[in-house]
């Protein structure tokens, strides 16, 4: 029964990603690993080769909470934060969140629910985009090629034209 | 703009289980409104509703038998599309086995499957 897990992820409507996913494990420890940051830092992780030296949550409607990643070898930085706007302990968060290197337009909206059933959690994530065109552009980023693709971008910048001014 | 509009369309057409079964069941060949119509509990109208859908967003065309008018798959947006959605989806469970992993180690005894209530 174990590992039949896998990610179920869709767009519907205009400005939505939908992802669901069950975990073996009763749904306040699946809370916990997504609000204690000494948690969080084990697994939400960027592609291989980056690190979470970062992870601050202040955990309360209105709190803020700041992530940063780093590449370990070549020191590049990559960091995100937002605002809680809900918390019900333990099955549900609602969240802003914003990239400090604005991959994609405006902010978005994440909703984590968690429902547990038999002792496994079934985790859905919505994350809702301010407009089409910034969900469609985190789709076809694929995430891990858009960020490490900006930053190889932002390196060559930085390589070839040093004395030019921000792009 | 008009490729955004596009892919939109085509997940959006994506989201749906019943238009999901019904390109999978194109994948192994053209069929008509009533033989896709068939495998689900749903009336002609209906299906044809998720066909027209299909339609809009080039997932599917019409093929030239006036009679039966077969629907048959496009594969090139059906492809672009599943491919952004499974990059996407590859980089996010990745994260979620790394957590897999963690609620493992966070729970004392480790359980048998089904031996919870």
């Amino acid at each position: 029964m174990k590992s039949t897990a896998t990610l179920q992820l869709t767009a519907p409507g205009e400005r939505e990603i939908v992802m669901t996913r069950v975990f073996d494990a009763p749904r306040q420890l699946v809370f916990d690993a997504h609000t204690k940051p000494e948690l969080v830092k084990r697994w939400l992780l960027g592609p291989p080769g980056w690190s979470m030296p970062v992870c601050e949550i202040d955990l309360r409607v209105g709190g803020k909470y700041r992530y940063v990643w780093r590449h370990d070898r070549e020191g590049t930085q990559m960091g995100m934060g937002g605002v809680y706007r809900e918390i019900v302990t333990p099955e549900r968060i609602v969240n802003t969140e914003r990239f400090d290197e604005a991959w994609y337009p405006g902010e978005a909206v994440d909703t984590l629910v968690l429902v547990e059933r038999g002792g496994r959690t079934t985790l859905t994530l919505t994350v809702r985009y301010e407009s089409r065109e910034a969900r469609d552009a985190v789709l076809k980023s694929g995430m891990e090629s858009g960020v490490t693709a900006s930053y190889d971008r932002l390196a060559d910048l930085l390589a070839s034209t040093p004395a030019r001014g921000r792009a | 703009m008009q490729a955004a509009h596009r892919l939109d369309t085509t997940f959006a057409a994506l989201a749906d289980p019943t238009r999901r079964a019904i390109l999978a069941r194109l994948a192994s060949g053209r069929a008509s409104v009533t033989e896709l119509a068939q495998p689900f509990a749903m009336s002609q109208p209906a299906i044809s509703k998720h066909l027209k859908v299909l339609e809009r967003a080039g997932l599917i065309s019409r093929g030239r038998d006036a009679q039966r008018r077969p629907r048959r798959l496009e594969a090139k947006p059906l492809a672009e599309a599943t491919q952004w959605l499974e990059r996407y989806r590859r980089f996010w469970e990745r994260r979620f086995q790394h957590l897999d992993d963690l609620l493992d180690q966070l729970q004392p005894n480790p359980k048998k499957p089904g031996d919870r209530r």
